[in-house]
């Protein structure tokens, strides 16, 4: 019979063991590791330091325009280069009317076929939806602005018309031409921010769609269960459960979509004419967007100009960084969010 | 009230049995273990004792010496087969009913019942308000009111037929059942709408464009020489084809590596530092593409002085790309189940051989999916490549500038469409839409792709 | 009863308050099997489940008695692949009949679940009246709070909530959060109400409060109450029917009938073996 214990033997513990504090251990990890770990990291620093310095170049190149301008920059709506009169007011007011047209149109189409895949569509057809919504958002955006101008375009300027005849009353449906006008002016409705807008919301509809389906399908089957059995309609049932639960994600996939339109350059270009007033009528001719200026005017700028030019471009950076900062908040804290990634 | 049963069919012999069915509904796994006196002595344990079951083969391996432990252990079925021979049901006041002999089972085989969840009032009211509104709308549109055009019928069409269906409804269903129609009505015109646009898009473009497409000599060769205004059977995209594929190539060989590591960076070896790296990578996805070209054009192009070059246009596809890529690959990488990782570090891998061996290839398809959304983006996106790049006429391989040429821009897709549209002129606009249309079927192969890659890791579950 | 008259029938169908004395209903399964895709999953079941009585499924796990529930008040059609054959007669009518309305055949029948899902959205209160608010029910306001505590009370947890009306329904714990989907239930007035496991995921002193309001509610709803709990079975019920699916079969019914007979004296020797715990 083997002593557990040899009662001969040393067995004082090592000095330390006695206390209640954890020990520090030393992994000692392999060679390959350590060399892996130095690497990624590396890749991590450059991956950070590359986007540390756009950023950082960014805001860098604001101080020379503020400098020269001031915060007129922000009040004054004119851009004219050769007068050294440079402001983006009416510029983002424009970027603000353009996308607020698309999330106007975006939204309720977004909401809806969302709703229909998540819960109306047959079963069989569902896939093909989701993967459509998908092919959808992959459709370049110089195509949906071939579609606004080319096709849309025409049809518009009649809804337009239409419009302001019948509200021209309220200030934002108004544009300074006669309506009742036998042959009334068409070209003061055309290249306007709300064809743009029209344009736009396309672009953005698939993205706020497809978050909202998604989590639309992870509503509680106990909860949608509990509503059927209590004899609730499908529409009982949605508003009870489905919606409810998918709160974040809709306001969510809203506030990413506004981020979207904000930035989108090439639909506008194609649809607008530049004009550089301080309205509110997105019916009428002439708007212009932070993006639109810099693709229009970004090749005959001067060096000041160019500085205003980053300017505008990282204040609407900016924007739609807080926005996308403030969506991601909401999604994650929402119910539904607490799934999703 | 006595119930007669059927629990077999006609007669005839027993048939194979289909495999065992798993029932979705679920079922608690642990019973509390409880001592019971079962109500009323239960005679005897022996099974065999009780009403005569002709050629009953029964093998009961669990036998219970005593009944009164009830204990019970989740099963999902019994796990032997008995047969016995048929028991005349009880009725439920009656003793033991009659035991008739063997009666097998069923041979004839069972039709489901079809049962539509939508009635006839259902159907009948939807089709009937979408033509009364149809042909009401029809009379008052073109015969007594004074509008116009089809844009005001399908609208008034559309706000007839909810108000028709609302109304038909009502009359004899209760307020819940007309807020569901209409609510359905609502929801699958959105749908409609949405999809709708997107065949408008999609055939408007391909319309615009077949003219162009249908010359062969369009993609083979370039626009040098050729005038604007010159028949479509001259002149090409083949430099507009090559360029994008250039630019985007180097694109990727730029991004992906870096992407993907800074995706491994922030998940294998984490830390402070990561979480760093990860909220610049969140935030710098919010960056427009617009502004990605202006930086590249500022830095590269005025205050390097390199001409605008193809390798300019690339470096600004990568800005846009890279925080796209690293966040997919990261989200990719994180929602890999860490059970695996686990398994591998406990067989005493090192970490980069978990990484190379496990994580990655676990990975490849959602990696392949976020790589390939990736260059959809990179290729479609015009704003990039419109700053930093010219829509030259001619075919070029190099994306550096070339001593002999003062200027050696390199057009791509996107740009060569932009250019096209814009010029006015019916022929190269005609040229335009057809380059669309091309940039639309590369994006859409691209879709594709990334669908099938879905579906194969789908497959290997 | 044609299809048209069946649509105008439900004109008035909107029912008011109906007096607490309403009595239950008589449940028929006639001849009722059930597929998921081609899998058979339940072989032809009858049962007659009668007014103002409890009866129990029992039977081991996977045997098909949920499903059979859940066809009780259409609910098994929710899935994609699912379908059935046979009838199902409240008081003599097809439920499945063309031209009856899913919607009043679930008013009629109520369910309460396994897993409680109070709508966590909502307020203590505002649960107890969702069904009326989903099914159109108009209610006096005077009558709502008097419902309330009626349906609370009927389900045992007046007491305990009668102070935080307005709290959140996701605030109860567990036990709770069942007795308010069965007062939630009951304040439909429905006719039948099934209940699928509804203690199987509660502490034995909520059981016993759930076999309480069983017991007390039976005089005016006809039960049907699935349990995989034998000794609960045999409290609770009148009558019973033992479910079997053996090896590769679909699930039948073996055995049914009063509930001291299933226990006491068993005629089929599965039935016997099963009510000895000698398997399940």
């Amino acid at each position: 019979m083997t002593a557990l214990l040899d009662p001969e033997s040393d067995v004082s513990p090592s000095p330390g063991l006695d206390d209640d504090r954890p020990r520090s251990i030393d992994p000692a990890l392999p060679r390959v590791d350590k060399v892996f770990h130095a690497s990624a990291l590396g890749i991590g620093i450059t991956v950070l330091v590359i986007m540390g310095a756009i950023g950082v170049f960014l805001g860098w190149q604001s101080i020379p325009t503020f400098k020269r301008y001031g915060w007129g920059f922000f009040t004054e709506n004119q851009w004219q280069p050769e007068k050294d009169v440079i402001g983006i007011s009416a510029v983002l007011l424009g970027t603000f009317t353009i996308a607020l047209v698309a999330i106007s149109i975006a939204f309720p189409l977004a909401l809806s076929s969302a709703i229909y895949i998540s819960e109306y569509a047959p079963p069989r057809l569902k896939n093909l939806l989701v993967s459509l919504v998908d092919l959808m958002a992959a459709v370049p955006s110089i195509i949906w602005g071939l579609w606004g101008f080319f096709l849309i375009q025409p049809k518009a300027i009649h809804l337009a018309h239409w419009f302001h005849t019948h509200m021209g009353w309220v200030p934002f449906f108004h544009v300074d031409t006669d309506p009742e006008a036998s042959s009334w002016a068409q070209s003061r409705y055309a290249a306007s921010a709300f064809i743009a807008g029209i344009a736009v919301a396309m672009m953005v509809v698939p993205m706020a769609a497809a978050i909202m389906r998604q989590v639309f399908s992870q509503a509680p089957i106990g909860e949608r269960e509990a509503a059927l059995g209590l004899g609730a309609t499908r529409w009982g049932m949605i508003r009870a459960v489905v919606l409810p639960f998918g709160r974040g994600g809709i306001i969510g996939g809203s506030m990413l979509a506004l981020g979207r339109a904000l930035g989108e350059t090439i639909a506008v270009v194609l649809i607008i004419s530049p004009a550089f007033d301080i309205k509110f009528r997105p019916l009428e001719v002439g708007t212009e967007s932070v993006s639109a200026l810099i693709a229009g005017r970004f090749g005959e700028a001067t060096s000041n100009q160019l500085s205003a030019l980053l300017t505008a471009g990282f204040v609407l950076f900016i924007i739609t960084l807080i926005i996308n900062t403030l969506a991601a908040m909401i999604v994650s804290r929402s119910r539904s969010g607490a799934q999703t990634d | 009230m006595t119930t007669t049963w059927d629990l077999r069919g006609e007669s005839g012999e027993p048939q194979p049995v289909p495999p065992h069915t798993t029932i979705t509904t679920t079922f608690p796994t642990i019973e509390p273990l409880a001592a019971v006196a079962v109500p009323s002595a239960v005679h005897g344990e022996s099974p065999s004792t009780g009403p005569a079951e002709p050629g009953t083969v029964v093998d009961l391996s669990d036998p219970a010496p005593s009944a009164t432990h009830i204990s019970s252990a989740p099963q999902t079925t019994v796990t032997r087969r008995i047969q016995v021979g048929a028991q005349e049901p009880t009725a439920f006041n009656a003793g033991a009913g009659d035991v008739e002999p063997d009666r097998p089972r069923s041979r004839v085989k069972e039709l489901p019942r079809d049962i539509g969840t939508k009635t006839v009032d259902d159907r009948m009211s939807f089709w009937g308000s979408l033509t009364s509104s149809f042909a009401l709308v029809w009379v008052l549109y073109y015969q007594i009111l004074p509008f116009t055009g089809r844009i005001g019928f399908v609208v008034l069409w559309w706000v007839g037929f909810l108000a028709i269906y609302a109304g038909v409804t009502a009359m004899s269903n209760p307020a819940v059942v007309v807020k569901d129609r209409l609510a359905g009505a609502v929801v699958s015109s959105g749908a409609l709408i949405v999809f709708g646009t997107l065949a408008t898009a999609i055939v408007f473009t391909f319309g615009r464009g077949i003219e162009a497409l249908l010359n062969p000599g369009f993609f083979t060769h370039d626009m040098s020489g050729v005038r604007p205004t010159s028949p479509l059977d001259q002149g090409g995209i083949l430099h507009a084809i090559v360029g994008s594929i250039i630019e985007v190539g180097i694109a990727i060989i730029i991004t992906l590596p870096l992407g993907i590591g800074a995706a491994v960076y922030m998940n294998e070896v984490g830390g402070r530092f990561s979480r760093v790296v990860r909220t610049i990578i969140e935030a710098m996805t919010a960056l427009p593409s617009v502004v990605a070209g202006l930086f590249i054009y500022t830095v590269v192009i005025v205050v390097l002085g390199f001409p605008r070059t193809g390798i300019a246009a690339a470096l600004a596809i990568s800005v846009m790309m890279l925080p796209i890529i690293a966040r997919s690959a990261d989200v990719v990488i994180r929602t890999m189940p860490g059970g695996l990782r686990e398994a591998s570090l406990a067989l005493g891998s090192s970490k980069w051989q978990t990484v190379k061996q496990v994580v990655l290839p676990t990975v490849r398809p959602g990696l392949a999916t976020a790589l390939i959304l990736g260059i959809a983006r990179g290729v479609g996106e015009t704003s990039p490549v419109l700053l930093t790049s010219g829509a030259s006429t001619y075919l070029t391989y190099s994306p550096f500038s070339d001593p002999n040429v003062t200027q050696q821009p390199m057009n791509s897709l996107p740009l060569f469409v932009f250019s096209a549209v814009r010029s006015g002129e019916p022929l190269f606009i005609a040229r335009g839409f057809g380059a669309a249309a091309v940039l639309m079927v590369l994006v859409l192969i691209l879709f594709v792709i990334t669908r099938w890659l879905a579906r194969e890791r789908i497959g290997r579950r | 009863m044609t299809a048209i008259e069946d649509v105008t029938s439900y004109r008035y169908a909107v029912p008011v308050v109906p007096s607490p004395a309403s009595q239950g209903g008589t449940l028929e399964a006639r001849n009722v099997s059930a597929w998921f895709g081609s899998n058979k999953v339940l072989e032809r079941v009858s049962l007659t489940m009668p007014a103002n009585t409890v009866t129990a499924l029992i039977g081991p796990s996977g045997c098909g008695k949920s499903t059979f529930l859940r066809i009780l008040n259409r609910m098994h059609e929710l899935v994609a692949s699912a379908q059935l054959n046979g009838e199902v007669l409240l008081d003599d009518m097809d439920i499945y009949a063309s031209g009856h309305r899913i919607t009043e055949t679930r008013k009629r029948i109520g369910m309460v679940f396994q897993k409680p899902n109070p709508f966590p959205a909502m307020s203590i209160s505002d649960n107890v009246t969702a069904g009326l608010k989903l099914t159109g029910t108009k209610v006096a306001r005077s009558d709502k709070d008097a419902l309330i505590e009626r349906s609370l009370t009927r389900a045992g947890l007046w007491k305990e909530v009668k102070d935080r009306l307005k709290e959140p329904g996701g605030a109860l714990s567990g036990g709770q959060q069942q007795r308010l989907c069965i007062a939630r239930s009951l304040a439909v007035e429905p006719e039948v109400l099934l209940m699928d496991e509804p203690c199987s995921a509660l502490d034995p002193t909520s059981t016993r409060r759930v076999e309480e309001t069983i017991h007390e509610i039976k005089d005016q709803v006809t039960i049907v109450i699935v349990t995989h709990n034998m000794q609960q079975a045999a409290r609770v019920s009148q009558q019973c029917a033992f479910f079997l699916a053996e090896m590769g079969t679909p699930g039948q019914i073996v055995e049914a009938g009063a509930t001291e007979q299933i226990f006491g004296d068993p005629v089929d020797p599965r039935t016997e073996d099963y009510v000895n715990g000698r398997f399940g």
